[in-house]
């Protein structure tokens, strides 16, 4: 009786702190990164044609709104005749996948790497913050083409470029608050109880950094689908004729100058938004979990 | 004050070895480099003549110190395409980029600056939530797309830019202003945070003691202070922008560094590639050093830290 | 002169309100004080109880969100809170001059000595950039900068904390004010340095003739410096008077235990009291007398009633229902 009372009770409890951690929650890139996944998850029921296969007949078709549209093709259709709404929603599933994929690989490799160098010093320490910052110096983008350029353009390829490219943000980032962390009484206290290394890292370390990491890996969210979109753009990322929209709007430069709009405008803007949505959201975090972390 | 330019110097030197040895390892990840450093159509005695000179029947580490002493001597092979040593075609384009850099700086700084002052001059007001959706936009929409639909508007519907190519100085304004955006967020952000902190100090407070008019406190002691750390950033921005102008000048056809990487890449010409990125990594360590060198000479207290 | 005082503050109330309107901080509610010319006047009291917040209200130089909200301030007769920007502008720093806490942020780093110490004399009195910098060169004389011909050229870093404060004293003295407030100009000194600063203020203030309102929370500087004191508590004045009377005859519990507070010298039996508990939140004071959680002697009413200001001397003032 009382048991489950309470348990009850608990779960108020825990309900009620979860709502007031959700407060403030700006609905706007809830709503669209939400919306964007639902696409990518349900892009085969949604999308109304094949996203890869189009007919050469069909080619440049406008926008149904506009003269010579159909709406068989609400947002047109590219310079070989595929859909664009179709390839649009299929493109949410790449960029959700890529993007996600990428943030949380370089997040685990570069808190990992963050924490040891914090927390062991030393040659450790040394080793790893030396390649972070020279790796730092390269130029994100230049970084991943040359990347790209001698593992071959592939969806998975580019996701173990992105983790390559931008673990060292993390890292930086994460070895600093271990910096501070380790001045603590609680991991002091963890040292003089005899806690193995490994432990305090685990329980004591890590817990405390994971919130720096996840409003980081949000900030990076955009930057790393700008990143994937540049590529595929030209040319080495995801290989064509997959629908990403990086690579549709290189596709789209075929009938830029015929004033073909639609292949332009629609593409970007579905990136925008995306990348729009993960930076209000990251700033959001950032208010919320960690105010500290001023800097990126 | 010399044991500080030394370890700055020494972690300089630090992080180029850490790049080369990178790019080294990185080409011979993935097997064979000279599948990579060798033509396409290449026949067998070329493919061994590579072979013996990166000395790859030898130690890895003897490969590494023939591969640094190439680059030691400014050695950065051919290139596939253009039949020329990749040294002279990078050279060659590096101007294009510096001009280009150095207008869409212009652009970024007119936009940036002004908005930042007056944000920060009225803060929480409507000009300060515009500056902030501005910034957002800034950093939310990618260079090349900003560049295409200025194409579209600009060239295709109203017929008054030329769409691609360089020559005059109405080619410069597009590619320019698409890579200047960018910066320009992350100005008008630093101006306006760097304002701010200037505006709450203690000799502006002193400055408005004195009875000066409210235009001689902001032009005279503000704006000088708020702008030191803004025009570091944009010291290391122009160099950045250089490197990072891959895709607007690909998207313009600009022939700059950024274009000729981007052939590197499209005529599978590898020694071009291999060579952009050494020497882009190379500029911004380089840019690095000078920036914090500086501040050490400009400013006295962080002589003495560390 | 005559008998109209140089400056006569009346029930100055001034608040904070936070950008959402919610939260009011009354940092400064209902004080009223004079200052004859050439009087020295102490204000003093715990940080946070509304010291700086009046000294930049009599000059409306107040952050955002601070505003006044009742009161009147008249400066040689004229009312201050009537005045447009513009004419407030003329004011300070040629009629009020003011010197802040901290010597070390007061000044601009990127303009020579010169340069600042000569800006009002420029925008008061329309010097010219070389007789600005001449004046400059005689006013770091008066403030006792050995060397002025070079140190004109300095820039603020290259020179000391003692001597920036004097350069900033030289900044506010420069137009002949009648009215210098000094806000803690010594806390951030030596002590060795801070007894010479003082006594090149009251040097100055000797020579010059002007009224001296003297801002701190240490008593031993008011003994020293001062004519009159006024005490300040939760934004209010809680007892003013003479310094004399004051220490002599402290009336307010607050200011016993204040004075009580004050190391002795050779005295080394005597203990020293510290004022129990912690000095009230200015965004949420207690009821009634804003003390009273604090105070030794209180009485029942203290904690509902807000005490009213009673004479208990020859100009001697206090807000406490022991004298009520």
């Amino acid at each position: 009786m009382n048991g489950s009372r309470a348990a009850a009770l608990t779960v108020a409890w825990r309900l009620a702190s979860f709502r007031s951690r959700l407060e403030g929650l700006p609905a706007f890139p809830i709503v669209i990164l939400g919306t964007l996944a639902l696409l990518a998850i349900f892009a085969d029921f949604i999308a109304p044609h094949d996203p890869q296969v189009g007919l050469l007949g069909e080619r440049f078709r406008p926008p149904a709104w506009q003269a010579g549209g159909s709406t068989a093709h609400l947002l047109g259709t590219d310079h070989v005749g595929r859909d664009v709404l179709s390839r649009l929603i299929f493109g949410a599933r790449i960029s959700m996948t890529v993007g996600f994929t990428a943030v949380i690989f370089a997040g685990v490799v570069g808190t990992t790497l963050g924490i040891l160098a914090g927390y062991l010093g030393g040659w450790v320490d040394q080793v790893i913050m030396r390649v972070t910052d020279a790796w730092l110096a390269l130029p994100a983008l230049t970084f991943a083409i040359f990347l790209a350029a001698i593992v071959g353009p592939s969806a998975s390829n580019i996701v173990i470029i992105m983790a390559l490219v931008y673990w060292t943000r993390y890292a930086r980032v994460v070895r600093g608050e271990v910096l501070s962390l380790k001045e603590r009484d609680y991991v002091r206290l963890a040292i003089v109880a005899g806690c193995s290394k490994r432990t305090i890292m685990k329980r004591h370390i890590l817990p405390n950094v994971v919130n720096s990491s996840i409003v980081l890996a949000t900030l990076m969210l955009g930057v790393v689908i700008v990143t994937e979109a540049a590529l595929s753009f030209l040319g080495v990322g995801v290989p064509p004729p997959q629908p990403a929209w990086g690579l549709m709007l290189a596709d789209g430069k075929k009938g830029l100058m015929a004033g073909y709009w639609w292949l332009t405008v629609l593409p970007g803007l579905c990136i925008m938004l995306m990348v729009l949505s993960a930076n209000l959201l990251g700033d959001w975090l950032r208010v919320k979990l960690d105010p500290q972390l001023r800097q990126l | 004050m010399k044991r500080f330019i030394l370890r700055r110097v020494g972690y300089a030197l630090l992080s180029l070895v850490v790049l080369s040895a990178t790019i080294f390892v990185f080409v011979r990840l993935t097997g064979d480099p000279s599948v990579l450093l060798v033509e396409p159509g290449a026949s067998k005695a070329d493919i061994d003549a590579i072979r013996a000179d990166l000395g790859l029947d030898r130690p890895l580490l003897v490969q590494y110190a023939l591969f640094v002493k190439g680059l030691l001597k400014a050695d950065f092979g051919r290139s596939f395409y253009y039949r020329t040593p990749v040294l002279e075609l990078y050279l060659e384009r590096l101007p294009n980029s510096l001009m280009l850099a150095v207008v869409a700086m212009a652009f970024s700084l007119v936009i940036g600056i002004p908005s930042g002052i007056i944000a920060a001059m009225r803060v929480n007001s409507g000009w300060d939530g515009a500056g902030k959706v501005f910034a957002l936009l800034g950093l939310s929409m990618p260079s090349f797309w900003v560049g295409l639909l200025m194409i579209l508007f600009f060239s295709v519907y109203l017929g008054w830019l030329p769409s691609s190519g360089s020559g005059t100085p109405l080619h410069i304004l597009m590619p320019a202003f698409a890579l200047g955006w960018y910066f320009a967020a992350a100005h008008m952000r630093l101006t306006r945070s760097s304002m701010l902190e200037v505006l709450g100090s203690e000799y502006i407070k002193l400055a408005r003691l004195k009875g000066l008019p409210e235009t001689l406190v902001i032009c005279k002691h503000a704006f000088k202070n708020a702008l030191i750390p803004v025009l570091t950033l944009a010291g290391i921005n122009l160099v950045l922008m250089i490197n990072v102008a891959v895709v607007v000048e690909t998207v313009f056809a600009w022939p700059g560094v950024g274009r000729l990487f981007y052939e590197g890449i499209a005529f599978r010409d590898f020694p071009v590639v291999q060579t952009s990125i050494i020497l882009s990594g190379t500029m911004i360590v380089a840019v690095n050093l000078a920036v914090d060198l500086l501040y050490a000479v400009i400013d006295p207290r962080i002589r003495y830290e560390r | 002169m005559s008998d109209t005082p140089l400056l006569d503050v009346r029930g100055l109330t001034t608040h904070y309100v936070s950008a959402r309107g919610t939260r009011v901080t009354r940092a400064v509610e209902d004080v009223s004080f004079t200052l004859r010319d050439g009087e020295t006047l102490g204000i003093v009291g715990e940080s946070g109880s509304g010291k700086t917040t009046l000294a930049l209200s009599l000059l409306r130089l107040l952050p955002p969100g601070a505003r006044i909200i009742a009161g009147a301030i008249r400066f040689e007769g004229e009312d201050l809170l009537a005045k447009r920007e513009s004419e407030m502008r003329h004011i300070r720093g040629k009629r009020i001059a003011m010197i802040l806490q901290d010597p070390m942020a007061s000044l601009n780093p990127l303009f020579t000595i010169g340069d600042q110490v000569g800006e009002p004399l420029r925008v008061h009195e329309g010097a010219s950039r070389r007789g600005a910098w001449e004046r400059a060169r005689e006013l770091l004389g008066a403030v006792r900068i050995s060397a002025p011909n070079a140190r004109v050229r300095n820039y603020p870093h290259e020179l000391s904390g003692g001597m920036r404060q004097r350069i900033v004293g030289a900044i506010a003295i420069s137009c002949g004010p009648r009215l210098l407030i000094a806000d803690e100009p010594t806390t951030s000194l030596d002590v060795t340095i801070q007894a010479q600063y003082l006594s090149l203020l009251r040097e100055l203030q000797r020579a010059q003739g002007l009224a001296l309102i003297f801002i701190t929370h240490n008593l031993g500087i008011v003994a020293r410096m001062c004519d009159k004191v006024a005490v300040m508590y939760g934004g209010r004045i809680v007892e003013s008077g003479p310094v004399r009377r004051i220490f002599g005859a402290p009336a307010h519990p607050y200011t016993r235990a204040l004075i009580e507070s004050i190391p002795k010298l050779g005295d080394s039996n005597g203990r020293l009291t510290a004022i129990e508990g912690q000095p009230p939140d200015p965004a949420a004071l207690p009821e009634g007398c804003a003390f009273h959680p604090r105070c030794p002697v209180r009485l029942e009413k203290c904690a509902t009633e807000r005490p009213r200001d009673s004479v208990v001397g020859d100009e001697h003032r206090t807000a406490c229902w022991l004298h009520g």
